[in-house]
């Protein structure tokens, strides 16, 4: 696909650098020059300096041969503006940054009269994501399937779970609930595993488990869940609105540290059921005072990774049993930050450019069909697990998985027919309409035929 | 530095100058000459010391712009080191000192040649003289790329700015291997073109495909001691009409196939080329007028003359070397400005020509009008200091390169005209030069010091100076070491 990313900035260019990767044809657009020689020199993409909101810098980067449109400059308004004129222009699609919280409502009334395909709200995925994790903070990452029946959630191995030093065929044996090991990360290395695979400690896990279920599986693996009851979030930015106002509808007490006076009267009038305390977030009395230690959960969300980080450590060494969530925005050392004692960490950057590459992956496909529904990586990037509906016209349906010749490194996780979910074995088969999630290491996978072998 | 990235990518290139010396091996077949043996040799030792150096994917592929020179600047040398083994064992030329010189002014795509006698080798090494020039011409790596990612992400563009001719490479699509295979078509189909006209002409089949070669690479080895000059009129202006094409830059014809006429014309680059031509070609025109039996005889030697060595090429139809002093000095002008960026000549390239002109113009305006303020526009777009830096650092190290050489060169038994064309014959790859290297001289007087500041200089004229001086240079940390012992 010829695709045209309008704004370089840290999504922009995990997304260019990503989409590159998948073998599209980029182009970036950017007003400043140095950004657009430095990222020619790392990735393979072609560059325009210029306005992407002005017509002859869109003709320049070839816009009539377009397919997609990619707009996330640091303005909204600029995003939509470059999405109206790339689609008057013959662009195929486009998809704008839209953060505004203001706008959110508006957003489905503009997608439709600027033909926008897609807007995404970098703020209210993270948002999400991190209400997800909220529900299950025994795990590091919550990612869901199927409608949200099946749960996709990664864990840290330690001495406390019985599952630990046993194989995969030992430890799910006394397992009475449907559960499947996807994905193993020990230190650089990621593994599918298989039977005869040994789990250690410090090992990262992926599961694939029926949402209802996922309860019943931590506490037979020997983890606690607690409830989330009272929850400390630092840093009142859009984040922390948009997760205040999801969690309005769940019986959570939540208390918001906003160092900005105006920022935080605005919060109280907007937020009436949070409690909101106007100081300094990295301020340690305060922190005391208002409860850290009473706290279930501790949110770091300020501008400052550094800040965010350090204080999440702090927080975990005032009360071992607090589940932390991390804000991060660089992605550059991730290999670092994994090996802090700090649960979880979400990146904005890599949610957003997830949820793109997942609507760039389907409108790839093969077939013309879109089969491609959700795609998701863990594992520090480093395992895709991939959502796909079984068409009719799919070499792999009404097959069992026996008859099935699947590529190395490739697993398939959980199949969901109707309401039911199904942890396949041999013996099942992939019918039509069937939403089935694969795990692969190495693949990237554009329809569910990729997953034979050829 | 990413030193078993680097021994992969030598690995590769080894391995591709095995698969293309398949092209001569195949012309030996057909003519079932004697020396089928040295090419089979050559392959041999290519293919053992490509796998030795490529036997480990390296897991980290990631290269910077200094492993990407090296890489370029390391890779030629070798390939000219393995690329004379032919002409070494064949026994055809004796001398393997001579065989290097011989590979390099191929590959350089000089055609400057040591040779008395070309008629007296076998068809199958001229062959490969000449197709040196062909790959030679838009750059091995480029055809590497081309068919296999290398290194991925900008990787890849590092490798192709090292190793094209030109100031700025700017890539034509996103993806660096299409614009390789975007290039190499467009190389590909202009060969194959001028080999068909050729045949049009009368041209016999083997001398129109290395002709065409020679003419491609912008490099000058003929196939017959006269050069161009016995084969039909025609045939000549074909030639002319090609070597001038050849020398335009390939991002106007990339521009022409997606039919963005507009833009493709507004290269400014491009009618400053045209008309520096021009000029020279009318000038030495009326100055030659009394040699020749009519003015469009004169026009004719005039026009081929200017454009071959004009886009670093080097045929001849005429012995320039006995035309008045000023047809001489224009010619040896034009030797040194030499062809487009981004084209497959050499030379000081006319797009710096035209930087350092608007450099000193600005100079002049800021000494009379200190005040005023100007942004100096080349083809549109604004021309930041770095530019004129680079330009200007770039025409230092070029006239200093230039002296040494000459000095160098001076203590040998030649006279200086020879020597000062020699080095502007080499250093801008074209091959030819005037006095004894003349059109119908070649290097053979010179002695072996000599022939090895002629090898160099032809590398670093190939590769714009850069690269071979980054080998040169050790790293920054190196040197502190140094100092602490």
């Amino acid at each position: 696909m010829n695709i045209i990313v309008v704004g370089i900035g840290k999504v922009g260019y995990t997304v260019a650098e990503q989409l590159s990767q998948e073998m599209h044809d980029v182009t970036i657009i950017d007003t400043d020059e140095d950004v657009i020689n430095d990222t020619l020199q790392d990735i393979d993409v072609i560059g325009v300096i210029g306005d992407g909101a002005t017509s002859k810098t869109l003709i320049d980067a070839g816009i009539d041969e377009c397919d997609l449109l990619i707009a996330l400059t640091g303005s909204d308004e600029l995003n939509i503006l470059s999405c109206l004129l790339a689609k008057q222009l013959g662009a195929g699609n486009t998809i704008a940054r839209i953060r505004n919280p203001e706008y959110s409502n508006d957003l489905n009334l503009i997608k439709d009269s600027l033909g926008l395909t897609f807007a995404v709200n970098p703020e209210r995925e993270a948002a999400a994501e991190m209400q997800r994790i909220l529900k299950f903070p025994t795990a590091r990452n919550v990612d869901i399937f199927g409608q949200g029946k099946v749960d996709l959630l990664s864990f840290h191995v330690n001495r406390k779970c019985n599952i630990c030093d046993k194989s995969v065929k030992d430890a799910f044996a006394k397992i009475k609930t449907k559960a499947l090991i996807c994905a193993v990360e020990r230190g650089d290395d990621v593994f599918i595993p298989t039977g005869d695979f040994v789990i250690k400690e410090h090992d990262t896990i992926a599961v694939l488990t029926p949402e209802k279920t996922a309860p019943d599986f931590f506490k037979q693996i020997g983890f606690r869940t607690p409830h989330v009851k009272e929850i400390m979030i630092i840093g009142g930015g859009k984040i922390a609105v948009y997760l205040a106002k999801s969690l309005k509808h769940l019986n959570v007490s939540a208390t918001i540290v906003e160092k900005d006076l105006d920022t935080a009267l605005n919060l109280s009038y907007n937020l009436p059921h949070i409690n909101v305390v106007h100081g300094d977030g990295t301020n340690r009395s305060l922190l005391l005072e208002e409860g850290l230690k009473t706290a279930d959960a501790f949110l770091c969300l300020t501008g400052i990774d550094e800040e965010n980080i350090v204080l999440s450590l702090f927080a975990k060494s005032v009360n071992p049993e607090i589940k932390t969530i991390t804000k991060v925005n660089h992605t550059l050392f991730r290999e670092v930050i994994k090996t802090l004692d700090i649960d979880s960490v979400v990146y904005p950057k890599f949610t957003t450019a997830s949820i793109i590459l997942r609507h760039v992956r389907a409108k790839t496909s093969r077939n013309g069909e879109s089969e491609v529904q959700k795609i998701t990586r863990i594992i520090n990037n480093k395992v895709e697990a991939v959502e796909f509906t079984v068409s009719k016209k799919s070499e792999a349906a009404n097959k069992t998985l026996q008859e099935l010749n699947l590529r190395p490194n490739i697993l398939l996780g959980s199949i969901t027919r109707d309401n039911e979910v199904i942890i396949p074995r041999g013996s099942d088969i992939l019918l039509p309409g069937d939403s089935v999630v694969v795990v692969t290491s190495t693949e990237r996978l554009l329809s569910l035929d990729d997953i034979l072998e050829r | 530095m990413n030193k078993r990235m680097i021994a992969y990518v030598l690995g590769l290139l080894l391995l591709c100058e095995a698969g293309l010396l398949l092209l001569p091996l195949f012309v030996c077949l057909i003519y079932s000459e004697p020396v089928i043996a040295s090419f089979l040799v050559t392959i041999g030792i290519l293919i053992v010391a490509g796998l030795i150096l490529a036997r480990f994917k390296p897991k980290d592929k990631t290269i910077f712009a200094r492993d990407g020179l090296v890489i370029v600047s390391l890779g030629w040398i070798l390939l000219s080191l393995f690329g004379a083994l032919p002409f070494f064992i064949s026994g055809e030329i004796p001398n393997y000192l001579d065989a290097l010189f011989e590979t390099v002014s191929g590959f350089t795509t000089t055609g400057a040649s040591i040779l008395t006698d070309v008629e007296a080798l076998s068809k199958s090494i001229l062959f490969w003289r000449s197709f040196t020039h062909w790959i030679g011409g838009m750059g091995v790596l480029v055809f590497v790329m081309a068919v296999l990612p290398l290194a991925g992400g900008g990787g890849d563009l590092h490798l192709m700015r090292a190793e094209s001719p030109g100031p700025s490479v700017s890539k034509l699509v996103p993806r660096s291997n299409k614009t390789a295979r975007i290039l190499y078509g467009i190389y590909l189909a202009m060969t194959v073109t001028e080999i068909v006209l050729l045949l049009i002409g009368g041209m016999p089949l083997f001398d129109s495909i290395t002709i065409a070669f020679g003419t491609a690479g912008t490099g000058g080895f003929g196939v017959l001691n006269s050069s161009i000059a016995s084969y039909s009129k025609f045939c000549q202006i074909v030639v002319t009409v090609f070597m001038t094409l050849f020398g335009i830059n390939f991002n106007i014809y990339f521009l022409l196939i997606f039919r963005k006429f507009k833009s493709a014309l507004k290269s400014s680059e491009l009618w400053c080329y045209l008309g520096i031509m021009a000029t020279a070609i009318i000038t030495i025109t009326i100055n030659i007028r009394n040699y020749f039996d009519n003015i469009f005889e004169a026009f004719h030697h005039a026009a081929f003359q200017v454009s071959s060595v004009m886009t670093t090429t080097g045929f001849s139809t005429a012995d320039f070397d006995k035309w008045p002093e000023m047809s001489r000095t224009i010619l040896l002008m034009v030797m040194c400005i030499g062809a487009c960026a981004g084209s497959t000549g050499g030379g000081f390239k006319v797009s710096r020509v035209i930087l350092l002109l608007k450099y000193a113009k600005k100079t002049v305006r800021s000494l009379t009008h200190p005040r005023s303020v100007k942004t100096i526009t080349f083809d549109g777009q604004r021309v930041t200091n770095e530019t004129f830096q680079g330009t200007i650092g770039f025409f230092i190290v070029y006239v200093i390169i230039f002296a040494v050489s000459l000095l160098i060169v001076s203590a040998d038994k030649n006279d200086l005209v020879t020597d000062f064309s020699s080095i502007v014959a080499t250093f801008n790859n074209i091959g030819p030069g005037l006095g004894k290297v003349g059109p119908t001289g070649n290097y053979s007087s010179y002695n072996s010091l000599s022939e090895i500041v002629f090898i160099i200089d032809m590398l670093l004229g190939r590769l714009e100076i850069f690269p071979i001086i980054c080998l040169l240079t050790p790293p920054i940390h190196k040197k502190h070491f140094r100092k602490k012992l």
